[in-house]
């Protein structure tokens, strides 16, 4: 688990990193001013980031009594990283491989719903003036401030009430909900999408969903990356939910089926699989590194595109 | 202006971010009240129901993470072909309890048989979530099993499942770490704070045990002192750590915790798995059930560790039981008789054999008056026959002991509470007052009437 918490931490650093940097770049574009010292900290911070990833895959590349045996970050006497993999996927009948497919499914269907409503409802109501429009906006900012652990219980309850307990919908529904990305949303279509152009496309005779699917769609493209990243890593990542709503381990995302692994280790009749554990979570954290770099790419691009000055 | 706000709205984006990381640290407790049904029980119903249920078939739901449940299962389908039995891994110990807890708080989705710890069964059995097997004439079986087996599994008059293993303490020791400091085997805790300072002097980086501070194994430690701790008597509930047994082993290991004798490697981790194959830890005093663990899971010490009978305070044999499970019958269960048949047929019928094939210590005093189990040397401990030591551990057990109607709050939060003691070694009695008192608040605030 610690090892999945890193993953968002580094999710958070890339984007205060970046955020560092951009902020240099304001003060002097022309020849940024250096600094020991700051770079000096960066250093620390980077070494502090990396070394949990760093002994994650040293790890990995242990056989189980390697692990017991040797010092955290110095290779194993076995390079045993591609049995490790080899096992770890074919684990009980591959019941890794199982549980990589659900959350896949989870977050393909959860978080990207989530983004989805979150940006057709964002806009929504950025753009358009309707009555309850202030109840929706203290609904939506009394929602952020709920921790989801403090909501999982009575939705089990309800969910149970409903028969939707061990089900895929257990999980897909709650994660369809992103007040949060909501917000988000929100504020930015309100900056990115400039009034004037929605006018001009409606004296142009453009219909408000072309409006939205053509013009206004685009100018939200790294919003919507934004709410998607965070909505991916928090599904990716989600563990407290899936943990009370599922029984059947043929159901799990990789969170708790791993999770499931390393409690073996416990009590009567224990059985350690700690190479498995450490290599499942390594192979836990790697679409979610590949993702975040993909979308980066939007991320930035997308910012600048688009504006009209007023 | 427009940049200033995307800055903004990135600021929050990275904080948020940092948010959702530590809220994922901080999941992780569920709540465990208890809701008050009727302890109802049936129409007395015979053995024969049982068999009468295994003839005509069904389909049962079963939870265990119990190493063997799989193999066990698929023994019982053939032998019934008619009886399909889901198979459930839900998890182990506390994960497993909050789903139990779960659906049996939504009244639904609950399995027909689910695996319970000794140690957590009032919790079930009290609010009235568990079906009473003498209902079924199962009682008839006492004879059958070890007496600190059976008391385990009743809770008031009732029983509420049939025991699966037992877990009588033993000293399991590291010979190699004992002969190369010339430390005789101690047969009473004076002796063995005495190994243990002589072990420690002569090298610091060796401890004679290790012991975080577990809820587990105070209580066994209380228990094997004669100390009785918990009582209950439907809603009437006494905690006492100041009774002499209580006294008796926290004047003990208060002497090992202050100096720094005992390590304190959280159990269970790989760093602990790997100090007891390197000699760092040279005894554990649990459960019968170690070997199996020891076997499978600590290669390097094969060949090094052997078993001796648990200290005791005035050297007569005396041991307390430390872990072990049964297997209970939901209320819920659609389908109790055949539920019960399943639960029989595991711990009374021919799922013990596949249970002591993947290194299970038996409950059952037939098994463990084998002499093929009781005389078989092993290989791992230098050919020493360890069940002659362990199961002569299991005649042992100083009887009278029960668990607190809500021991997995407990346990939760032993480490709030004795475990500061054992953090700042300081004296265990003032973290075991401050345990009890957290105990006596939260019973209270749950409807028991605690110390009243």
């Amino acid at each position: 688990m610690t090892v999945i918490q890193e993953g968002t931490v580094t999710a958070g650093n890339v984007v205060s990193a970046r955020r560092t940097r951009k902020v240099a770049a304001g003060i002097s574009p022309l020849r940024p001013r250096k600094s020991r010292l700051l770079t000096g900290l960066m250093l620390l911070y980077l070494v502090y980031t990396l070394v949990p990833l760093v002994w994650l895959v040293i790890s990995a590349t242990k056989t189980q009594s390697d692990l017991l045996s040797t010092s955290g970050l110095q290779f194993g006497h076995d390079f045993a990283l591609f049995s490790n993999i080899k096992e770890t996927l074919t684990y009980r009948n591959g019941i890794f491989l199982r549980w990589l497919g659900n959350t896949l499914l989870y977050v393909v269907v959860g978080a990207g719903g989530a983004t989805l409503l979150a940006t057709v409802a964002g806009y929504g109501l950025a753009k358009y003036r309707f009555p309850g429009r202030r109840v929706v906006f203290a609904v939506v900012l009394g929602a952020i401030a709920i921790p989801n652990t403090a909501l999982a219980v009575p939705t089990f309850l309800m969910f149970s009430d409903m028969g939707l307990t061990n089900t895929v919908w257990a999980i897909i529904v709650p994660s369809l909900v992103s007040p949060f990305g909501l917000y988000l949303m929100w504020v930015y279509a309100e900056q990115a999408v400039p009034q004037e152009l929605l006018e001009a496309a409606r004296i142009d005779g453009a219909g408000e969903f072309r409006i939205f699917w053509t013009v206004s769609l685009r100018l939200l493209a790294p919003g919507i990356v934004t709410v998607l990243l965070f909505a991916v890593v928090s599904t990716w990542n989600n563990y407290f939910l899936p943990l009370i709503m599922l029984s059947k381990p043929n159901l799990y995302p990789l969170t708790v089926g791993l999770t499931q692994w390393s409690n073996q280790a416990q009590g009567a009749g224990a059985d350690p699989i700690y190479n498995l554990v450490i290599t499942g979570s390594l192979l836990t954290i790697v679409p979610l590194v590949v993702v975040f770099f993909l979308l980066q790419r939007f991320w930035q691009s997308g910012l600048s595109a688009g504006s009209v000055k007023q | 202006m427009k940049i200033g706000h995307r800055r903004r709205f990135r600021r929050l984006g990275a904080i948020t971010a940092a948010l959702a990381a530590s809220s994922l640290i901080l999941a992780g407790c569920g709540g465990s009240g208890g809701d008050n049904g009727s302890a109802g029980s049936g129409a007395k119903a015979s053995p024969q129901a049982l068999d009468a249920a295994l003839k005509k078939g069904g389909t049962i739901t079963y939870w265990s993470w119990t190493p063997s449940a799989e193999a066990q299962v698929k023994a019982f389908t053939d032998e019934y072909p008619n009886v399909k039995v889901n198979y459930v891994n839900a998890g182990t110990g506390n994960d497993h309890y909050k789903k139990l807890q779960n659906a049996i708080k939504a009244g639904s989705g609950a399995p027909d048989v689910a695996q319970i710890e000794y140690q957590a069964l009032p919790q079930f059995a009290l609010p009235g979530s568990l079906v009473d097997l003498s209902a079924y004439g199962l009682d008839s079986l006492e004879s059958d099993y070890t007496p600190s087996t059976w008391a385990a599994v009743h809770v008031g008059d009732g029983l509420y499942g049939l025991p699966q293993d037992s877990g009588p303490m033993a000293m399991f020791y590291n010979k190699d770490v004992f002969d190369k400091y010339h430390l005789t085997v101690p047969k009473t805790w004076d002796e063995y704070i005495a190994v243990a300072k002589k072990l420690h002097q002569a090298d610091p980086t060796k401890f004679i045990t290790d012991d975080p501070g577990d809820p587990g194994f105070a209580t066994s430690m209380i228990w094997q002192a004669g100390g009785k701790p918990f009582t209950t008597d439907g809603k009437k509930v006494t905690i006492n750590f100041q009774d002499d047994g209580s006294k008796k082993w926290t004047s003990v290991w208060n002497q090992l915790v202050g100096d720094g004798s005992i390590g304190q490697i959280a159990g269970w981790t790989d760093e602990w798995y790997k100090a007891l194959g390197d000699g760092t830890i040279a005894t554990m005093n649990i459960g019968a059930w170690m070997p199996g663990v020891f076997e499978s899971s600590v290669p390097g010490g094969a060949g090094k560790w052997r078993v001796a009978p648990m200290p005791t305070y005035d050297g007569q044999p005396a041991t307390a039981e430390n872990g072990g499970s049964t297997e209970s019958v939901l209320k819920q269960s659609k389908n109790p008789a055949l539920a019960a048949a399943f639960v029989r047929w595991l711990n009374n019928g021919n799922g013990i054999k596949p249970f002591l094939e993947k290194g299970g210590f038996p409950a059952t005093v037939k098994d463990l008056n084998d002499p093929s189990f009781v005389n078989k040397p092993d290989p791992y401990f230098g050919g020493q026959p360890v069940n002659q030591v362990l199961t002569a551990a299991a005649k042992s057990v100083v009887p009278g002991w029960s668990y607190l109607p809500y021991e997995l709050y407990a346990n939760n939060i032993f480490g709030d509470t004795v475990g500061k003691s054992y953090l700042a070694k300081s004296d265990l009695n003032a973290g075991l007052e401050s345990w009890q008192n957290a105990l006596v608040k939260y019973g209270n605030e749950q409807g028991f009437e605690v110390n009243k």
